[in-house]
């Protein structure tokens, strides 16, 4: 099949058109804008609507409007952006409005800088916003992936109806690989709560106020059983060398290939080294943490940020394992930089 | 053939990332994996740019490296930031009409070629990086050159027939180059 | 038997919970009024602030939303822009509107955006208490302003009407009152033109209505109403803005 070449933004928009995203409202930041620069060159070519919002939260709450109507919608923003958007997205994640959020992430806290990081892993996997919700988030590691994972992401988003967050590094949005465009073939869902005008049918609404108490907690357990059903049935991750590996990376996004080549490097001097790369990271993938232990003594988490990700490494394995980390930020980190973190841990290991 | 990474890098409006793009398209064109990583942001609108090519036979796990094997630099500034950061053994393409000092590590294989001035004479000043990476490619065999010459009409695709003539005209006088002084 | 009097079809048959004297459910009923006669209900969608509004889909017999806090303008811009044939409205209180909203709304107008706006003035913050709003007049006493609302402290009160009306996408711009019927009946005039002005696609409307809050004035019903006309009118004077042709 012909391959071409895109930029990771540009595959992640085209994506979400082949989906039948129907309108995209931004602000622009670095390093995102590119989808936004996109959606309004296409957009229009299928009566879609592009809109440039006068803030990070106009846009969030016109994606609040435009998918109560039932139609596939989108925002992209970076790390200070979408902690503007979070009130939105906790309004969209009780009103259980499905959307697709991009974080093409930077470096933080404040403004921080524009080079790739993974610092928001915790905005994006606890919520982000106020109330107890969940937000579900797609890692992708290339550029296909970009674009593959915004066609699953609406279909996600509408099967059950939550917003989904897809989060890459800054750098997986700027870079070129060849690609292969998928046929815009998606599942569509009826959307019969969807606030269009109420000819021949009840009045719907779509409200987040549950002053009575016993109505709210029913609200919260609502929200907890479709939590805990995308957890028993969601959870993705991709294993690599890890049926009988003592020492365990696991890496997501970008950082995950890296890794890779580490581990690769490792079993070539006889470290029997595997990874294993979270796709969700909500739902993080703990049942395959808790398998690699069987044989893994150790599990290092490889993250762009000052540790995150290995506090739900830490949970999954409740004592069953060890668990280190490696960080840096605002830098993707070498294979060779890695191999030697690698190789330092299994020495003092003693694997 | 086994992963090849290579940096160019130069002042933004050198045409540094358009460089490294042609040379992806390329080695895509003859079947080859790749990836394209700039340098974005700030660092774009006021000082060097930057991008890493990554060709390989074979699937790509690492896009990204702090320490190619070689690279391909089109000033000053660049050849201070990255000189150290080449591997051992490495391969420096220099543009020795804007780079005024030689590189100082011993270790490294290093081919000069004054770029600015050859566009000079061929009367196109915006043909240097195209210069420069005709004669890379003929030097590494990176992607075919022979090859690469049939691919121009697909990479450029869009832009008008003269500015593709010119674009070869440039890629063919850094073949020529490479083959007379390297 | 003819009918001269009933319920608009567009309220439901539901007790309004706001205060003895508040003028909520009058400007509730002649919106409701003018969707009937407008025959719009199945095609309306409206948005609630927050505020005492926030409850108002309880009332409206029509598909609604529930905004946050000054979001409705932003919300109802993504509405419109997916059913362009339908009438979108948002129903906004000081605060919501003028304050913490005051991006989303100033932007909306200036799109042009083909939404129409009820924006209820009561200088006031009811649903948290009585606290100090942006359109608090001057030496109005507020929980956050118990000496009175002093400029040198606070600036001034904003006149929303005037100043949405100097934006180019503004297409119909009004403010009434509802402290008589002689004005509950023009100010349903304004309503009504509002939404003509949407519905044939002119830009962004806005009827800002002079409203009372009894409660949180420290006033009985016909006191309330009397500071409309004494007070609040001498500042935000009454009339069309803005009416683009």
């Amino acid at each position: 099949m012909e391959k071409v070449l895109m930029k990771g933004n540009e595959a992640l928009a085209e994506g979400a058109l082949r989906a039948g995203c129907k309108a995209y409202f931004g602000y622009p930041i670095t390093p995102s804008s590119e989808i936004a620069e996109y959606m309004a060159r296409k957009l229009p070519d299928s009566d879609g609507v592009f809109l440039q919002a006068e803030s990070e939260i106009a846009a969030i709450n016109m994606v609040y409007g435009a998918a109560s109507t039932g139609a596939r919608v989108m925002t992209a923003s970076s790390g200070p952006g979408i902690s503007l958007k979070q009130e939105g997205i906790s309004y969209i994640a009780e009103a259980e409005l499905p959307c697709l959020i991009i974080n093409i992430s930077r470096g933080g806290p404040g403004l921080g800088g524009i080079q790739p990081a993974q610092s928001d892993y915790f905005q994006a996997t606890r919520g982000g916003g106020h109330g107890d919700y969940h937000v579900m988030v797609l890692a992708p590691a290339s550029v296909q992936e970009m674009m593959d994972f915004a066609i699953e992401g609406f279909e996600l988003a509408d099967k059950y109806r939550i917003p989904v967050m897809i989060m890459a590094e800054g750098t997986l949005g700027q870079m070129m690989e060849p690609i292969i465009l998928r046929e815009p073939v998606t599942k569509f869902y009826d959307k019969p709560w969807a606030t269009t005008g109420c000819k021949g049918r009840k009045p719907n609404v779509i409200t987040t106020l549950h002053l009575p108490p016993e109505e709210l907690e029913q609200r919260n357990k609502h929200l907890k059983n479709k939590y805990d059903e995308i957890k028993s049935k969601e959870k993705r991750a991709e294993a690599f060398m890890v049926e009988d590996a003592e020492l365990v990376l696991v890496a997501f996004g970008l950082m995950s290939r890296v890794a890779k080549k580490a581990v690769i490097e490792a079993r070539k001097n006889g470290i029997k080294a595997g990874l294993i790369r979270p796709i969700t990271l909500w739902p993080f993938p703990d049942q395959h943490i808790i398998e690699a232990a069987e044989t893994a003594k150790i599990f290092v988490s490889l993250e762009i940020n000052m540790g995150q990700m290995v506090e739900d490494i830490k949970l999954a394995l409740n004592g069953r394992a060890k668990a280190d980390f490696y960080g840096r930020i605002g830098v993707i980190p070498n294979p060779e930089e890695i191999t030697k973190v690698v190789f330092g841990i299994a020495e003092r290991e003693g694997l | 053939m086994a992963e090849k990474q290579v940096l160019f890098a130069g002042f933004g409006g050198q045409g540094v990332l358009s460089m490294g793009q042609f040379l992806t398209h390329a080695a895509l064109s003859a079947g080859k994996h790749v990836s394209w990583v700039p340098s974005y942001g700030a660092e774009m609108r006021g000082g060097t740019a930057n991008c890493l090519v990554t060709i390989s036979d074979e699937e790509i796990s690492s896009p990204v490296t702090e320490n190619p094997l070689m690279a391909v630099i089109l000033n000053r500034p660049s050849l201070d930031k990255f000189e150290n950061k080449i591997k051992p053994n490495g391969t420096l393409v220099v543009n020795s009409s804007l780079v005024d000092r030689e590189p100082e590590r011993d270790d490294l294989k290093i081919l000069k070629i004054p770029v600015n001035k050859l566009a000079d004479e061929l009367g196109n000043p915006r043909g240097a990086n195209m210069i420069l990476l005709g004669a890379y490619m003929e030097k590494t065999q990176v992607v075919e050159v022979e090859r690469t010459l049939e691919y121009f009409d697909v990479i450029f695709k869009g832009k008008k027939e003269e500015i593709i003539q010119k674009n070869k005209e440039a890629f063919l006088a850094g073949i020529e180059y490479a083959r007379r002084h390297w | 038997m003819k009918v001269v009097a009933k319920r608009p079809e567009s309220l439901y048959y539901k007790k309004f919970h706001y205060c003895p004297g508040c003028t909520h459910g009058i400007i509730h009923r002649i919106i409701a009024e003018c969707i009937d006669e407008m025959e719009l209900r199945e095609k309306t969608i409206g948005v609630c602030p927050v505020g005492c509004g926030v409850l108002a889909y309880e009332y409206f017999n029509c598909d609604m939303l529930e905004a946050a806090h000054g979001r409705a303008p932003a919300i109802a811009t993504g509405i419109k822009r997916m059913l362009q044939d339908n009438f979108v409205f948002t129903y906004q209180g000081d605060g919501d509107l003028a304050s913490i909203g005051m991006a989303e709304i100033v932007h909306a107008s200036a799109r042009g955006e083909n939404i129409t706006v009820i924006f209820i003035n009561n200088t006031i913050y009811g649903m948290t208490g009585g606290q100090m709003a942006p359109t608090t007049l001057i030496g109005q006493v507020t929980t956050t302003s118990p000496y009175g609302r002093r400029p040198e402290l606070t600036g001034y009160p904003i006149r929303m009407a005037e100043l949405l009306a100097t934006n180019e996408g503004s297409a119909y711009i009004c403010r009434t009152s509802v402290h008589n019927p002689a004005h509950v009946l023009k100010t349903k005039k304004a309503i009504k033109k509002a939404i003509q002005t949407q519905m044939e696609k002119k830009g962004f409307s806005m009827v800002e209505i002079l409203s009372t809050c009894p409660t949180n004035w420290g006033m009985n019903p016909i006191e309330a109403l009397e500071r409309v006309e004494r007070e609040m009118i001498p500042y935000f004077p009454l009339g069309e803005f803005k009416v683009k042709e």
